[in-house]
């Protein structure tokens, strides 16, 4: 009966072959990290100096001027004194348990992440809804970066640049970048046709339609890309922080390894506070873009 | 007789043609070019749609849109007419023919003759008025012009003109959605005109409004048109309001054209039963004039005058008034051209002559 035993156990292929597979593929890589690592590191050189120095802008600034930023930004995002005062709360208490320096490096980092994540993410969106080709290509390419499990291309970016902000950086932007493209594609082909064709009519060039109508009538959209974006960057800085990405995700490490309850409690909750700030200011700031679609009842 | 035109939609000569429309077709479908000689062939709207499921929108059409006058094409939805206008400025390309400004085929543009034709000769109103959301009132009056390069505060201070010849000085820092329907379709008009392009295309800017508004908008159409003299391609579905502003109607049937003329020849001699559907309800006593019933001068003098342009309607009155039977037609200058009864009036207003 040894020969029907594919019909209960399914006829996968040889262990010595799958196993002959996976080294092949690991030394071609190892291969060609070696070849070209040190290459690439030195292309992404830049990058790390800017890093560097933008977090010793955010931890060596003054805290009051940081939380003065803060509240302004609050303010001008919402005109809600609430949300600024809410604001100014949390990161007095963030201070106040001392994890300032971490929670200033994870605003950095995120920073940069989101302006990145916004500088690529936002043309390559434009493209997906000028093309239903692009689109085509580019959804199924966007499913794998949300779904694969961030462990697992953490591997590749270690391998290749080892361990440092600049390979966490890049982990980061590919975890976080989905949202801002397909947000981007929905809000320019939500635009409707009709004021699309009357920018066409009175001759708008491709340009003058980008920019003048579908990226404006798109923003609503776009913002909320951009939130979900910071959203999905903060929750990878934790992860990063096994491959050496400073911030708050460092002590979260630290405490999961050595069962500090307390320490990754606080630093939890800290990431929870600049996550719901950012989410809470960006969202405000979308809502008050589109003032102009609100019918006033005066 | 008023000139009745054939369908074909020629012009008398005394016309000046700013757009020419010729052998125009329009097929909607993965593959028109495919269907174009069965089209020309004699397969019709249905069967296209049955056989090959593509879409005739337009079936040969061949137009002559007078300059400096209201013209209006008339159609149900789905007979084209939207279709048909988006040739002019080439919104819409077509299957086959051609489409002449001035002599000059649109259709040989190239993008950038195309870009300078919409942003300087043609412009165009919409029935969703499709203003610019985020722009404000005056922006949007502005939008042709800043598109156009000219700079901001010499756009502004023109829009706020056309804001003015509107009725609409006061809302400038409005957004659109904070105003009325009327409102907004008020900023569309002074978006069209802010450009003074020579063409004015208005695909049924009216049919979504009150019928108090659209008689308002109407009027105010009327008074812009008087001091402008544009060349108005209106869009309607509405015979009404085809008859009120149209000084030369089109009617359009599944993309072709059925009949083409002055008001008054298509209320009087309906060239099918279709065009007779349309206006047998119409009140033809405020459409044809006296001079367009009359019969020729016969040598009776009757005591009582009328104007040729006087409505049947106004000659109703003056007959009732002065107890006459007939009357003498005389025209502008007062020279007696025609001579009417009592009789023919009446008639006329009644019975609508089946072609």
């Amino acid at each position: 009966m040894a020969d029907e035993s594919w019909w209960f156990r399914f006829p996968q292929m040889n262990e010595d072959s799958l196993r002959a597979l996976e080294r092949a593929f690991d030394d071609g890589y190892a291969d060609f990290s070696g070849a070209y690592g040190a290459g690439i590191e030195n292309f992404f050189n830049p990058l790390l100096q800017f890093l560097i120095w933008f977090d010793d802008l955010f931890t060596g600034a003054p805290w009051w001027l940081i939380i003065a930023l803060l509240a302004g930004f609050a303010w001008f995002a919402s005109r809600s004194w609430k949300l600024v005062a809410g604001v100014t709360a949390a990161f007095l208490a963030i201070g106040y348990f001392g994890m300032w320096q971490h929670a200033m490096s994870t605003m950095s980092m995120i920073t940069v992440c989101t302006v990145l994540a916004v500088l690529i993410g936002l043309p390559v969106g434009v493209l997906m809804a000028r093309s239903d080709r692009a689109q085509a290509i580019i959804t199924p390419v966007l499913d794998v970066m949300q779904t694969m499990p961030s462990f697992v291309y953490l591997i590749p970016i270690v391998m290749l640049l080892g361990i440092g902000r600049v390979p966490g950086l890049i982990a980061v932007v590919v975890y976080a970048i989905p949202p801002v493209i397909r947000l981007t594609n929905l809000g320019i082909r939500l635009v409707d046709r009709e004021v699309l064709e009357a920018a066409d009519s009175f001759g708008a060039n491709y340009w003058q339609r980008l920019f003048g109508v579908q990226i404006p009538l798109a923003l609503p959209n776009i913002l909320a890309g951009i939130n979900q974006t910071i959203m999905m960057a903060l929750a990878m800085v934790v992860i990063a922080s096994m491959i050496g990405v400073q911030g708050l995700g460092q002590p979260v490490l630290r405490a999961v390894t050595n069962q500090y309850f307390a320490l990754g409690l606080f630093n939890g909750l800290a990431i929870v506070a600049l996550a719901i700030a950012f989410d809470r200011m960006t969202q405000a700031y979308g809502r008050r873009l589109q003032r102009y679609r609100q019918i006033a009842n005066d | 007789m008023a000139a009745a035109c054939s369908a074909t939609g020629r012009l008398p000569m005394t016309d000046a043609v700013k757009i020419a429309v010729r052998n125009l077709y329009k097929i909607f479908g993965p593959h028109p070019a495919r269907y174009l000689d069965l089209v020309r062939q004699g397969v019709g709207k249905q069967e296209l749609m049955a056989k090959y499921d593509h879409v005739l929108a337009l079936n040969d059409i061949n137009l002559d849109v007078p300059a400096n006058r209201i013209f209006v094409v008339m159609g149900l939805s789905g007979s084209g007419k939207s279709v048909l206008v988006r040739h002019f400025n080439r919104i819409v390309e077509p299957t086959d023919g051609r489409v002449e400004i001035d002599g000059r085929d649109v259709m040989a543009l190239d993008e950038n003759e195309l870009r300078a034709l919409r942003r300087t000769r043609i412009s165009m109103v919409f029935q969703r008025v499709a203003l610019m959301p985020h722009r404000t009132a005056l922006e949007n009056v502005a939008y042709g012009l800043s598109i156009r390069g000219l700079p901001q505060h010499e756009a502004r201070s023109h829009a706020a003109d056309w804001m003015r010849r509107v009725d609409m000085s006061g809302y400038e820092d409005y957004f659109p959605a904070q105003l009325s329907g009327g409102m907004q379709q008020r900023i569309g008009i002074a978006r069209a005109l802010a450009t003074e392009a020579e063409i004015l295309l208005m695909d049924e800017p009216f049919s979504a409004l009150d019928p108090l508004i659209r008689t308002e908008m109407q009027d105010m159409l009327l008074r812009l048109q008087a001091e402008l003299k544009r060349t108005v391609v209106f869009i309607t579905h509405d015979l009404d309001e085809a008859l009120r502003l149209g000084e030369r109607i089109a009617i359009l049937r599944d993309g072709e054209i059925v009949q083409h003329g002055d008001p008054q020849s298509i209320v009087i001699a309906p060239s099918n039963d279709f065009v007779g559907e349309f206006v047998k309800d119409i009140d033809r006593g405020k459409v044809i004039t006296v001079g367009s019933i009359m019969s020729p001068p016969n040598g009776a003098r009757p005591k009582a005058k009328l104007a040729d342009t006087t409505l049947l309607e106004d000659a109703l009155v003056t007959f009732a008034e002065d107890g006459a039977r007939a009357a003498r037609v005389v025209n502008a200058a007062g020279k007696g051209v025609g001579y009417v009864e009592l009789a023919d009036v009446v008639q006329a207003m009644k019975a609508p002559v089946a072609a």
